[in-house]
């Protein structure tokens, strides 16, 4: 619901480390985002050219990695992908507990010439 | 060329949440970041915590809206200095938009500060303020199922406060289920259930957060 601000931040973040490599052009910029995050990946591309441009960003393809929530079950004692509704185990349906994975949230690599 | 990156996409929101904490630790101000959806009772609940704890320690109080000042002008009938933070339609605070509210403000030290965060309980939970507690209000009328959908809001709560409590009698509210859910994502964070209508509950949550006063 915020993906004003982030897309910002993503062409901040881009711009300083193609700057740093001495890029000319950053043509593909790689994004891991947890379906915990509650970023919608069509409204950063609706802002994308629009924050971009003029930057050396501009012309860049987005390219998300998605990540499903996984749960951890204590009893089964291993991770499992969060049903739709609820946080039930679908082994032995007991509850799980929120793992890391599910909440990435960052630029994982940029591609530039 | 592909070069790897790997940085967080609100690394400069958490940088700043990071000053703002120290700053906070440093001056002992308990900053309280009460966040919750629109109508749940964010303002009623940090009046009447104030009206509790009045005489104990000196409060200030930011409130975020997206363009009123409703909530505001209530607090400032208090007595108690308040800052309005007008977000022009954006859905939540920001580290930095605290940090220049304090600037602004200018809470003493040894005091706590309220930030009542935009009606929401999606995107404020993904942007530290630097705040000392996360208190995370849910509803009665709301229904027994938003832990279940808003999982990031309350597993990163340090308090849970269940409110309108007096109204469980005329609304279908399974409160083993909403318990369940909360304990599921968030094993330690205490949960109050309370009415600002009757009272209830409020001796013991003001007793918790007298306790995160430091």
């Amino acid at each position: 619901m915020h993906e004003y601000a982030v897309t910002r931040s993503i062409v901040k973040i881009v711009a300083a480390e193609a700057e740093k490599a001495g890029a000319r052009k950053v043509t593909r910029i790689h994004l891991v985002i947890g379906d915990l995050s509650t970023i919608v990946d069509d409204s950063v591309r609706m802002y994308f050219p629009m924050i971009a441009a003029g930057t050396v960003a501009e012309e860049a393809e987005l390219v998300f990695k998605r990540v499903k929530a996984e749960f951890y079950c204590k009893h089964c004692r291993r991770n499992f992908v969060k049903p739709a509704h609820g946080f039930e185990c679908p082994v032995c349906g007991g509850l799980g507990t929120p793992t890391d994975v599910g909440k990435e949230f960052y630029v994982e690599s940029i591609e530039i010439e | 060329m592909k070069i790897k990156v790997m940085e967080n996409i609100l690394s400069a929101n958490d940088q700043l949440a990071e000053a703002n904490r120290e700053d906070f630790a440093r001056r002992h101000i308990t900053v309280v970041n009460v966040m919750a959806s629109p109508g749940a009772g964010k303002t009623s609940v940090i009046m009447e915590l104030m009206h509790r704890l009045a005489g104990d320690v000196p409060f200030s109080v930011v409130e975020g809206d997206i363009a009123s000042s409703i909530d505001a002008e209530k607090i400032e009938a208090m007595g108690v200095p308040v800052l309005q933070i007008n977000t022009g339609g954006g859905c939540h605070l920001d580290a930095n938009m605290i940090r220049e509210a304090v600037r602004e403000l200018q809470p003493p030290d040894h005091s706590v500060l309220f930030i009542e965060n935009v009606g929401n309980l999606i995107c404020p939970s993904a942007f530290d303020l630097g705040e000392t507690v996360r208190m995370v209000i849910a509803s009665v009328p709301e229904g027994h199922d938003k832990p279940y959908k808003y999982v990031s809001m309350f597993e990163a709560a340090d308090v849970v406060i269940l409110n309108k409590i007096d109204l469980k009698p005329y609304i279908r509210f399974d409160t083993d289920s909403f318990v369940r859910g909360v304990r599921a994502l968030n094993e330690k964070a205490p949960l109050f259930e309370v009415s600002c209508s009757t009272g209830e509950g409020f001796p013991e949550l003001t007793a918790w957060l007298k306790n995160q006063v430091g």
